[in-house]
């Protein structure tokens, strides 16, 4: 131990700052787990009736039929849906949205983005967001909000139908289905790209710090 | 009924049963539909095992499915009414759909056509279509929403089922009307007995102010406009109140049961 604390001296001067603390890294990789699911199952139901002129490839879709991927994306909703409950409730409660995401102010996220273009943003305190980082994970929940509730809407179009409305009606509420799909796998690979680029995040994701 | 139900067993038309297969699934083994596509590294590394290969899968979706009934049938308020549309609305041409061409859709004379009355009734005497013609009858514009995600506007005219159901003194305290058609290979559907007395699931007779084209279920639709598509039979021979689920078309092959919109 001692041998230890003489080559690492700087890990061991002050105990290891918990960037990630377990609620966090839970539900993350729950989500991860039931995002992929979704998205995976979910390309295939699209091929069903697709709104575009594309299809998903076979090789990367989930249940193999509609009637399989509609059994994996109904029986994936609840892990979405009661962890990402979960999530925004420990999230306000314990105040961390508020002390993690905000606040986002235009000039913030403006000289973040241009450090980061340049690759001149530094990563050296883990445990605070820059604006960049602030606006993505603040606008990915609010994504993931509109996702559940359009997928809700087009469920339920009847018991649900004032939601429905609120999309614009159910052929509207397919369309922003789709689009935030879009938005999180265009979040999904910045984010995957830079944990990689970033690996300390990666870690803090897994053990915390 | 002089149509038997026959699933995909020797003795099939064989041209018939691959044009239907490509279209709705790319798979003809059924148990392999689960863990098609499945196999990706990426999946089985995250979670660990290869549970997404495992029949254990497929059964646990499966019962994830009826618990979703379940959960449903709780959420169905028999009071919620689906959105009605103007005539302006309406989807034109309203498109055909089945799991086989136009030209192999039934073609039922009228004349002799009879719908049989079974189970929990106390008359269960068969109805011709002259005679269904003669009861009250309503209509309704609204969303016909396929299990495939698309969606139509029609217009359905008829006798609210549930008018019927007490014409012929059905137990509603029974769980399910269970539907057989004419189609080929026997399509068939249960409905859940808060679903059949919903006031606008009907017996449907008309489409717009003609009697009911062949390719919309000539002669007899159940337009249930708080289900999706696949439970609105067309072609209705038979209809049985029963406390048996006795399964269906698409219902036997994965589709969710209640699938209630």
């Amino acid at each position: 131990m001692s041998t230890l604390t003489a080559t690492n001296d700087h890990a061991t001067a002050r105990p290891a700052k918990v960037v990630q603390p377990a609620w966090v890294r839970t539900m993350h990789w729950i989500n991860a787990v039931a995002m992929i699911l979704m998205i995976m199952s979910g390309w295939q139901i699209y091929n069903a009736s697709p709104l575009f002129n594309f299809s998903f490839s076979r090789s990367i879709t989930l249940g193999g039929w509609l009637g399989g991927a509609l059994l994996w994306h109904f029986a994936a909703m609840w892990l979405l849906m009661i962890n990402g409950l979960a999530y925004l409730i420990t999230g306000f409660a314990t105040g961390r949205f508020r002390r993690k995401l905000f606040p986002i102010t235009p000039k913030g996220v403006f000289t973040d983005l241009k450090a980061a273009l340049t690759f001149k943003l530094a990563h050296d305190d883990l445990s605070a967001y820059n604006y960049v980082q602030k606006l993505l994970y603040a606008g990915i929940i609010v994504v993931g909000v509109v996702i559940v509730l359009s997928g809700l809407s087009i469920w339920k179009p009847v018991q649900l139908q004032y939601l429905t409305a609120l999309f614009g009606g159910y052929d509207v509420a397919r369309y922003v289905h789709f689009v935030c799909m879009s938005l999180i796998c265009l979040f999904l690979i910045v984010h995957v790209a830079l944990a990689l680029l970033v690996p300390k995040s990666l870690r803090a994701m897994i053990i915390g710090h | 009924m002089a149509r038997k139900r026959s699933f995909l067993i020797p003795g099939v038309d064989k041209r018939l049963l691959i044009k239907d297969a490509v279209k709705v699934m790319p798979d003809l083994t059924r148990r392999r539909f689960i863990t098609a596509g499945a196999s990706l590294g990426a999946l089985t590394l995250l979670t660990g095992c290869d549970v997404l290969d495992s029949d254990g899968a497929e059964e646990a979706l499966k019962k994830v499915s009826k618990f979703n009934d379940a959960v449903q049938s709780w959420m169905f308020n028999p009071n919620a009414l689906a959105p009605t549309f103007p005539e302006s609305a309406i989807t034109k041409p309203f498109p055909f759909n089945a799991y086989y061409e136009l030209d192999d859709a039934p073609d039922i004379d009228g004349e002799d056509w009879k719908l049989e009355v079974r189970g929990l009734v106390d008359n269960k005497k068969s109805w011709t279509l002259e005679e269904l013609y003669k009861l009250p009858q309503v209509s309704q514009i609204t969303r016909h929403i396929c299990v495939e995600g698309w969606s139509a506007i029609g217009s359905w005219t008829g006798t609210p089922l549930r008018d019927f159901l007490k014409l012929i003194g059905a137990d509603t305290r029974a769980k399910y009307v269970w539907f057989q058609c004419a189609d080929k290979d026997g399509y068939n559907s249960p409905l859940d007995m808060a679903s059949a007395l919903h006031p606008q699931t009907q017996m449907t007779f008309k489409f717009g102010a003609e009697i009911l084209p062949r390719a919309y279920g000539f002669p007899m639709k159940i337009r249930v406009p708080t289900k999706l598509g696949f439970k609105n039979p067309k072609y209705v021979v038979s209809m049985e109140v029963t406390n048996d689920y006795k399964g269906g078309y698409w219902e036997d092959q994965g589709y969710n049961s209640f699938s209630g919109s």
